[in-house]
């Protein structure tokens, strides 16, 4: 595949043929299905794909606890992040979303007083063991966070920055415009790539900062409300965007705006406030497909959420 | 006026006139002495400055021309100037990096159990004076082995440490927090976010803080006058292992001298070294503001 012809095509990546073949990828321990040796893969194996990818997870969490200090923020939480689908958290403020988003790539560790009991495991692999290098973690576990971040750099240098630092030094100028043209920014941007990052618009900004988690081709992307400092029109690009990143990456995703995750998830977990002995605790109330989440919620404290019926 | 217990107001009337009742007009006056008070003692304090600059400026003026700047002992300044700026050029080779390292342990690797403790270290540091400094030194690296330039230069690094980490901290925490936020998340080692995202951005915050402290270490007599003061000014001297002639250690021999040319002397060297250090002040200041204005956008 030719750079030309790499503008990001949702169909393609949902058929999880993206990442470039020819290039190592170390990270990934197997091959997603259909991914290398099949190129052209026709769209059986494609639904094969999509069927062998939706058993498969990538996190799963037990019964996870996380406290700051004497103060439990989440209690109790169980569930299956499936590998290469878009997975939503929604849920009222302080409900825990965005610290559960955070401890899977271990960005809790430098907040004072955090400890999480239970286990998280990331393809098999205990995310808090004891031998376990957060750098590492979060080489393969990438995140956006709510506000957009852009280094004061220019564009070129701010998705070069870690490739370099990472030792992917060859063909870096073909990465950076690959991972633009992945986030849908390359026709924006392609000819002023010296000029600061930070002279771009806020959903521009967002993009960059997706372009630079992806540009080190990580195996998760996290999404830490990436579209709520963004006006309607970024907010839709980004969406976009997201559909067009599915397949090729896993995506977790929290957001405030249920409408979002109704667009761009494939499964959706709603965590709440709960009330547990003295004070409220966040913690996960129903975890399953989007359509049920939002059509026919199991739990009568999802339905009162998903239809505004909640405080 | 009803009269009252001392101290005790009378009932709020909210029909009367919006101007000052009760002892609002006491209240008024106390508060005006404090501000003329305050803005009296920030004159003098501007005052001194004026005054101090208009002295020197006045005596040293005339004394001040090519040959006084350029020849050696006994007519000019020459060699003093070269030697205070060899003196303090290795002082602050030596401190910079020591400070900066200082400054980054405190800002990215101290926790807040070790922060305050250091940082209060610092500014005691900071506040020592350079006369201790320059006797620790003296006994240390001069009783009984001789003067040198670079013995000078090592008691003036001590002095210059403090200012350079305190400075440096001070534009580190500057450095948004979701920057080193967004560099840990793509898996990068730290050491490579504070070398190629946190320094850059602090960058103009160190020369600061540097030149800052440059301009204090210039300045500083006791050093020098204990452990570099023999050389005898006629020459240049670029063997920092040698005694190195300079300005501080100059001033005070020239005002020394019987005759009043010597004094006149004095004053034009002085005239030399204080417009160096406002101009390495203000400049630098300058520089800090303008990257704390660029940072903090």
């Amino acid at each position: 595949m030719s750079i030309d012809d790499q503008t990001f095509d949702p169909v393609q990546a949902r058929n999880g043929k993206a990442p470039v073949p020819g290039r190592r990828i170390r990270i990934r321990t197997e091959p997603l299905p259909g991914a290398i040796g099949a190129p052209a893969a026709s769209t059986e194996s494609a639904g094969e794909a999509q069927l062998h990818v939706a058993t498969e997870a990538i996190f799963e969490a037990n019964e996870v606890g996380i406290f700051y200090g004497a103060k439990q923020a989440l209690i109790d939480v169980t569930m299956n992040i499936r590998r290469g689908q878009v997975t939503a958290l929604i849920g009222p403020s302080g409900c825990g979303k965005t610290t559960f988003l955070r401890s899977l790539n271990r960005m809790n560790d430098s907040v004072s007083g955090f400890r999480i009991d239970g286990k998280i495991l990331y393809r098999g692999h205990d995310i808090y063991g004891s031998n376990v290098d957060t750098v590492e973690v979060r080489r393969r576990i990438g995140m956006v966070f709510q506000k957009p971040n852009p280094f004061p750099k220019s564009i070129f240098d701010n998705i070069a920055w870690a490739p370099r630092n990472l030792g992917m030094r060859s063909g870096l100028s073909e990465r950076v415009e690959k991972a633009l043209r992945g986030a849908a920014l390359w026709d924006e941007v392609k000819d002023r790539l010296k000029d600061s990052a930070l002279g771009l618009s806020g959903g521009q900004q967002q993009r960059l900062c997706i372009a630079r988690a992806i540009a080190i081709e990580p195996d998760v992307l996290l999404l830490d409300e990436p579209a709520s400092a963004l006006d309607p029109i970024a907010t839709g690009a980004i969406e976009d965007l997201i559909h067009s990143l599915k397949g090729r990456f896993t995506i977790v995703i929290v957001t405030h705006n249920m409408q979002q995750a109704a667009r761009v998830a494939d499964r959706t977990a709603f965590f709440s406030l709960e009330t547990r002995g003295e004070r409220p605790i966040g913690t996960l109330i129903e975890f399953d497909d989007t359509e049920k989440i939002f059509g026919a919620p199991r739990d009568p404290r999802t339905r009162d959420y998903v239809t505004g019926r909640f405080g | 006026m009803r009269l009252l217990p001392r101290g005790e107001q009378p009932p709020l009337d909210p029909t009367l006139p919006l101007v000052a009742s009760g002892n609002l007009r006491r209240r008024h006056a106390a508060s005006r002495i404090i501000q003329s008070l305050s803005v009296a003692a920030a004159i003098a304090a501007v005052a001194v400055l004026v005054i101090v600059i208009a002295a020197v400026v006045t005596h040293g003026a005339k004394a001040i021309n090519w040959e006084f700047i350029t020849s050696g002992y006994p007519t000019g300044v020459g060699p003093y100037l070269v030697g205070t700026a060899e003196i303090v050029a290795i002082a602050t080779l030596m401190a910079m990096p020591v400070g900066v390292l200082i400054a980054l342990f405190l800002s990215e690797y101290a926790g807040r159990r070790w922060t305050r403790p250091v940082q209060l270290v610092l500014d005691v540091m900071n506040g020592l004076p350079s006369i201790i400094v320059a006797v620790f030194i003296f006994s240390l690296l001069v009783a009984g082995k001789g003067q040198s330039g670079f013995k000078a230069a090592v008691a003036l690094s001590i002095l210059e440490v403090p200012l350079i980490a305190r400075g440096t901290q001070e534009v580190l925490v500057l450095v948004p927090s979701h920057q080193r936020e967004a560099a840990d998340a793509l898996g990068v080692a730290r050491w490579r976010s504070i070398l190629t995202i946190i320094l850059p951005a602090a960058a103009a915050g160190i020369v600061t803080s540097t030149l800052l402290s440059v301009a204090r270490a210039a300045g500083e007599t006791a050093p020098v006058l204990l452990i570099d003061s023999l050389a005898k000014g006629d020459k240049v001297q670029l063997n920092p292992f040698h005694e190195i002639p300079n300005v501080p250690v100059r001033i005070f021999q020239l005002s020394e001298e019987a005759n009043p040319e010597g004094f006149t002397e004095a004053w034009g060297l002085s005239l030399i070294l204080i417009v160096i250090i406002l101009a390495l002040g203000l400049g630098s200041r300058a520089l800090l503001n303008r990257s704390k204005r660029k940072m903090t956008r």
